[in-house]
């Protein structure tokens, strides 16, 4: 918050508007060019690949590895205020009681569900694209065992973890009592993740929402799996689209051969680590005019629902898996 | 072929025609509906197309107005609205091209993103209106985008639809 301060020198006789957006945060430079009517074209889009940060050696793999080859339920969160990972074992007991009252209540109950349970909060060093990024955590439902003599875990019958990666833009606007984790994954039963909703929206005055994936992300997404290199592929690159017609729609599946798919994206590909929007617009035209030749069917017409690669896959629901470790 | 010129014919009196270029039949055909029904000082004409070029073959009006629909939805609409813009005279596009862009409230569906519209629409100096036709009506401007302010008697039979479907060629169609 200090960089956005007024710049130190004295205000002079001459001060024009402009010094004050020295440190002008994207929004503010936005609101100047709306209110002096210049249009604001921004340019098109290019993300950079993300290198292998040195935050990766901070990630513990024990932890890191049962988040993987699982199906995850995507939900946008807004910040968190006054959460403090300091007091993870305090949450973990008012989230433990406040799940078995909401269990007893009758909320959501099968006949015979062991009530046994217990909450563990743990953070997750490492899950973060920059140093600024919050620390992301993990909340985890494990069945208690019965007979206390043992000791061991139980059953992880509920999984959630919240991160924020590559925030900066968010964590400007952010202020200080509010930690800002807009990414929430949920593994697990419904019921619980809802019950879970609800304690986090009471406790830290946040909000829940699904998150969608509409189908200009989902292409971005396959051009930039099919860019990554996979020792051996377990599975053939799909797309799903749906296609707008009356009574019910209709599905178009359409599966490439992995290795085809990347020497596709390798002719198109220039820069190495960064892609841009070009490139992804070529490598979906590229598919949909080949389909379009043999089957006369304008793939562009329709929405693309689900990308499915050897590294992982994306439904526009917002569920997604990852294949590789 | 026949590229779209803004004056080669002579106007018609009190009479605006408008062109609706969109690959979503449906959706023009309700705008168009719905812009009709509207109060308009002089007699409204509202010829609908896939693409252009139109064919040289039917009689129309002079066109004042020419509406691109672009569909967020739907890639090929871009696309085939790209297609098409290579077919309009560049004086047409002194204040008398509009750029529609549907669907970009249901940010879910949108296959392509709202700043290519707001580029395209920039590049051709014409302005872009939002809307999303597959839910409400939609609120035309069209008096004030034709500048038809003269007050005149409107008969009512003068206001009765005037539709005319341009039928194109089959070409990138399915």
């Amino acid at each position: 918050m200090d960089s956005y301060d007024v710049p130190e020198s004295t205000p002079s006789a001459s001060s024009r508007p402009e010094d004050y957006f020295v440190g002008a945060t994207p929004l503010q430079k936005r609101l100047e060019s709306i209110r002096k009517q210049t249009s604001f074209i921004p340019t098109p889009p290019r993300r950079k690949v993300p290198q292998c940060s040195q935050l990766q050696e901070d990630v513990d793999p024990q932890k890191v590895a049962f988040l993987l080859h699982k199906q995850w339920t995507l939900y946008s969160l807004t910040p968190l205020y006054k959460f403090s990972y300091s007091n993870l074992k305090e949450y973990s007991r008012l989230l433990n009681a406040f799940i078995v009252a909401e269990k007893q209540k009758g909320l959501a109950v099968e006949v015979g569900e062991d009530f046994n349970i217990k909450v563990i909060f743990s953070t997750l060093l490492g899950m973060k694209g920059t140093q600024r990024d919050p620390e992301a955590f993990l909340v985890q439902i494990l069945s208690k065992s019965q007979l206390p003599s043992e000791n061991r875990e139980g059953k992880v019958l509920w999984t959630g973890w919240f991160c924020c990666i590559f925030g900066d833009s968010l964590l400007e606007t952010v202020s200080e009592d509010f930690t800002c984790l807009p990414l929430f994954l949920a593994n697990g039963a419904e019921s619980n993740t809802a019950i879970i909703g609800t304690w986090f929206q009471k406790t830290f005055d946040c909000y829940f929402s699904p998150l969608t994936i509409n189908a200009f992300n989902l292409s971005w997404m396959a051009a930039m799996w099919t860019a990554c290199k996979v020792d051996h592929y377990v599975a053939t690159t799909e797309f799903l689209w749906s296609v707008p017609c009356s009574p019910q729609s209709l599905d178009i599946s359409y599966a490439i051969h992995p290795e085809d798919a990347k020497a596709l994206w390798d002719s198109i590909h220039k820069t190495p680590g960064e892609v841009t929007q070009e490139e992804v617009d070529l490598f979906m035209d590229c598919l949909y005019s080949h389909f379009h030749r043999h089957f006369k069917i304008h793939l562009s017409a329709t929405r693309l629902v689900r990308v499915s690669t050897s590294v992982a896959s994306a439904h526009t629901d917002g569920k997604i898996k990852d294949s590789v470790s | 072929m026949s590229v779209l010129r803004p004056l080669d014919k002579l106007p018609s009196l009190n009479t605006a025609t408008i062109l609706l270029v969109g690959t979503e039949d449906a959706l023009l055909q309700q705008l168009a509906d719905s812009m009709l029904k509207e109060d308009c000082a002089s007699e409204l004409k509202v010829h609908l197309a896939k693409s252009l070029p139109l064919p040289s073959s039917v009689n129309r009006p002079r066109i004042d107005l020419i509406v691109f629909v672009v569909n967020l939805h739907s890639k090929y609409s871009l696309q085939n609205t790209e297609e098409s813009l290579r077919h309009v005279d560049a004086s047409f596009f002194l204040g008398k091209v509009c750029f529609l862009a549907t669907g970009a409230g249901r940010e879910s569906h949108c296959s392509i993103h709202r700043h290519t519209v707001v580029k395209l629409a920039h590049t051709y100096q014409s302005p872009l209106l939002y809307c999303d036709l597959e839910v409400s009506m939609l609120i035309t401007e069209t008096n004030t985008t034709l500048g038809c302010g003269e007050r005149v008697v409107s008969t009512q039979w003068a206001r009765r639809k005037w539709l005319s479907k341009d039928s194109v060629s089959q070409r990138g169609s399915f």
